[in-house]
């Protein structure tokens, strides 16, 4: 056996102390050890996108490193992004209204993506907005409604407008 | 779809990373963990069981990208995502910005890292491509020395490059072309961020009459590696460019590479796309450069 790792890391803004097998990935971690079940596992290995979480404020997969890995990193679970007062925030609002989701297995993730692109561009273009959900599948969807719900919060939020 | 026990090892400094791997003796798998966004899926598969993970990525003096004029050098450990959106990748290396966007998405471009997809090899890779097609400088360590590569020679096989056990690489110092100059990047994928089936890149010089003084042109997914074209290139350096000569000069491409068939595209198709994307890689080039 090998002995398990020390590590911090903020998760949603608060500080987590864990121990650690080397082995164990980051979303494994993140469900398993810290009960963040928001983040889905799909493929394990790289290609469907629903493990995204922010890594730093940008997503990643979190399928593709190990927890050890994020030892000082600050972590944003999909958990995160709602607001301090538990409301949806913005972008899921948006998913709400446009039915962005059917069965949700991927939404996580989409959410995770989506709003890594609105930080960086606040105004994407609708092919913009393909190009950041590119990496996460949706066996449900579609996409078309998901493209609409991103374009829809980043209407409202440069707007400033708030719909809950 | 777990990976099998490792001892982890995070060194901060490079001469801490060059004894860990070369530290052998007993039969231990030393292997460089980077952006993970290719080894980490192949140890998920079990494909990869290496038993000491060195975890490179808190090393310093593997980031960033350096300016040096004549020359961009960019750190073994830079995450694509960093060079792409970087100003002096856009200006002085537009041809390693135009394919940046074709690695993978943005995640895994996020954590991915340049000298990663160079040491991996992949024959429909973007980062091997453009670095063979500038012929960029491999400056490798290892714990006994320092030794400077060309890209040119490195691709010896299918995933295979003159990387020896024991060997870090650092950093790879791209030539900046200058005078006028245009270069383009084309490929054609299953999905986007999809490896490519075919891709290709040019980059080209005019002095001031127009006449081509320098061409580099490239091809991915055509052979066992990335695969330049020095016929290509022969056939435009010294003429004036028009859309004639370059539909000329293209004609033996599907001659001048030795692609395979898969499960997605036949060595056929890759024959007949080839040409198609390096004349389009060629007249984008050529449109850039005239002012
Ligand atoms: C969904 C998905 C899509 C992708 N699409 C593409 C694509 O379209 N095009 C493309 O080119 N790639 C693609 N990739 C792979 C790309 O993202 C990887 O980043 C890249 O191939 C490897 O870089 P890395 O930093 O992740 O390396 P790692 O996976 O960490 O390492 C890869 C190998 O290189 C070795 N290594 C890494 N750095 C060094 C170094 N400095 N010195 C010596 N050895 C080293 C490691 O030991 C390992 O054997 C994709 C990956 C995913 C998950
Ligand atoms: S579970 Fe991580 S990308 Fe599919
Ligand atoms: S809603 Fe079912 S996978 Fe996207």
């Amino acid at each position: 056996m090998i002995a398990t790792i020390d590590i911090e890391f903020t998760v949603n803004g608060k500080p987590v102390r864990i121990s650690v097998p080397p082995r164990m990935t980051l979303v494994d971690c993140l469900r398993d050890m810290l009960g963040l079940t928001g983040s889905h596992i799909g493929c394990e290995h790289g290609v469907c996108g629903a493990c995204s979480v922010m890594l730093d404020r940008v997503p990643i997969r979190s399928c593709l490193m190990f927890a050890v890995q994020a030892d000082g990193a600050a972590v944003t679970t999909v958990e995160g992004l709602e607001g301090p007062d538990g409301k949806l925030s913005p972008l899921q609002e948006a998913f709400w209204d446009c039915h962005a989701m059917q069965c949700g297995y991927c939404t996580p993730g989409m959410l995770v993506a989506a709003q890594g692109l609105l930080d960086e561009n606040p105004t994407p273009t609708s092919a913009e907005i393909r190009e950041a959900i590119s990496s996460n599948l949706c066996r449900c969807t579609g996409y078309q409604q998901i493209v609409e719900a991103i374009q829809l919060a980043a209407q409202r939020m440069n707007e400033g407008v708030d719909h809950a | 779809m777990k990976a099998a026990e490792f001892e982890y090892f995070r060194p901060t400094t490079l001469d801490e990373a060059c004894g860990l791997l070369a530290d052998t003796g007993d039969d231990a798998d030393r292997c460089l963990l980077a952006g993970g966004q290719t080894l980490v899926p192949m140890m998920a598969m079990r494909l990869a069981r290496p038993t000491h993970l060195i975890d490179i990525n808190r090393i310093t003096e593997l980031q960033g990208i350096r300016d040096l004029g004549g020359s961009v050098e960019i750190g073994a450990g830079t995450r694509q995502r960093a060079v792409e959106k970087d100003p002096i990748t856009r200006r002085k290396l537009p041809l390693l910005a135009a394919a940046l966007p074709h690695v993978g998405h943005h995640q895994t471009r996020n954590r991915g890292t340049v000298g990663g997809s160079i040491v991996l090899g992949d024959a429909s890779a973007e980062i091997p491509l453009v670095a063979l097609i500038l012929n960029a400088t491999l400056i490798i360590h290892r714990r006994d020395g320092r030794r400077e590569t060309m890209a040119d020679g490195f691709f010896e096989g299918p995933m295979m490059t003159a990387l020896e056990p024991g060997d870090i690489l650092t950093t790879i110092r791209f030539p900046v072309w200058d005078g006028t100059t245009g270069s383009a990047f084309h490929e054609v994928a299953p999905r986007k961020g999809d490896y490519a089936l075919v891709s290709a890149g040019a980059q080209v010089a005019l002095d001031a009459n127009g006449t081509c003084i320098r061409a580099a042109i490239g091809v991915g997914g055509c052979a066992p590696t990335p695969l330049r074209l020095q016929a290509v290139e022969d056939a435009l350096v010294g003429q004036r460019l028009t859309d004639a000569l370059i539909t000329q000069a293209i004609a033996p491409v599907p001659d001048l590479i030795d692609p395979e068939s898969s499960v997605h595209a036949s060595a056929a198709y890759r024959r007949r796309a080839a040409p198609q994307l390096v004349q389009r890689a060629l007249l984008d080039a050529l449109s850039e450069a005239r002012p």
